[in-house]
């Protein structure tokens, strides 16, 4: 951010709220791809730019450390698992077969109401409409000294968690001999 | 970077669209990840739909925790750290399930979840 121009144009209400209608437009259009799409590696393209939008959501409210963690560790990790995983068991360029149109026509039916009902239930509730309250100028100091101290246990839990999983999996995938 | 980005563009203290705005985005995320989940035959294609939800949620929790009220600073950072530790645990969940694939698609030639009605032979 040492560009001066990019920092002026970037500054104030109106900047954050251009950026969050273009993040909101990535997300939306990359999301319908990623659920909807037929063939499996272009849902995961979409998934890329999904996941690239919602990090700039978390930037937007105020923890740049979670923003960071997704990219490096969900589009960086998991995507990159999800990538090797479709190529390792799919024919590449292998379109899915087509979905019926019966249950195209239900799931959509299902999803619109159920969007419907959740949309109804958040307009019932009155919001706080402003963010009034601030958030910590940097948040990589806090967070690192509460998972020092507060969340200690769920911190250690959580790499065991991590370490049990990678070994689970590394076991579970081994060569067998037949 | 000493400042959060975030205060360094200048929004720290006001933002530019309200809390139901995310609630519907959330809502529209979670709404798309479920229905890809029902329509996919692709295990993995439902496994994209599940990191959706679990991405509509983490973007719920921090919704909540930048408009939140009670207190003026919040030492707890409740927000972020529920997102740090969804990622994680989203990272265990997604090396696990692809383990499984690669098994069904060893032992089946597929991973089409309605070809398949048992783990194993």
């Amino acid at each position: 951010m040492n560009n001066e121009a990019v920092q002026i144009a970037l500054t104030g209400w109106q900047g954050a709220n251009i950026a969050f209608w273009v993040i909101t437009l990535v997300v939306f259009v990359s999301a319908c791809f990623a659920a909807l799409s037929r063939s499996i590696v272009q849902a995961a393209f979409a998934l890329f730019f999904c996941l690239l939008g919602i990090a700039g959501y978390y930037l937007l409210l105020g923890s740049a450390f979670l923003a960071v963690t997704q990219i490096i560790i969900y589009v960086g990790g998991i995507l990159v698992l999800l990538m090797f995983g479709i190529l390792l068991t799919n024919r590449p360029l292998q379109r899915d077969l087509p979905y019926s149109p019966a249950l195209y026509g239900f799931v959509c039916l299902a999803g619109l109401l159920l969007l419907g009902a959740i949309e109804s239930v958040i307009a019932m509730v009155p919001w706080q409409q402003a963010a009034t309250l601030s958030v910590p100028a940097s948040d990589v100091r806090p967070l690192g000294r509460m998972l020092i101290t507060k969340y200690l246990l769920p911190f250690e839990l959580a790499g065991i968690t991590l370490l049990l999983c990678l070994v689970g999996a590394a076991y579970l995938v081994r060569r067998r001999e037949r | 970077m000493s400042e959060s980005l975030a205060q360094t563009m200048g929004f720290a203290a006001t933002h530019p669209v309200g809390l139901p705005i995310y609630l519907i985005v959330a809502a529209i995320l979670f709404v798309l990840g479920l229905m890809a989940c029902m329509l996919r035959r692709n295990a993995i294609g439902i496994l994209i739909g599940i990191e959706l939800i679990l991405n509509a949620a983490i973007l719920n929790f921090m919704a909540f925790w930048r408009f939140r009220g009670g207190l003026d600073t919040d030492p707890a950072m409740s927000g972020p750290m529920f997102g740090v530790f969804a990622i994680v645990l989203a990272a265990c969940e997604a090396a696990i399930a692809l383990a499984i694939l690669l098994n069904l698609y060893f032992n089946f030639g597929s991973v089409e979840v309605d070809k398949i009605r048992r783990m194993k032979h």
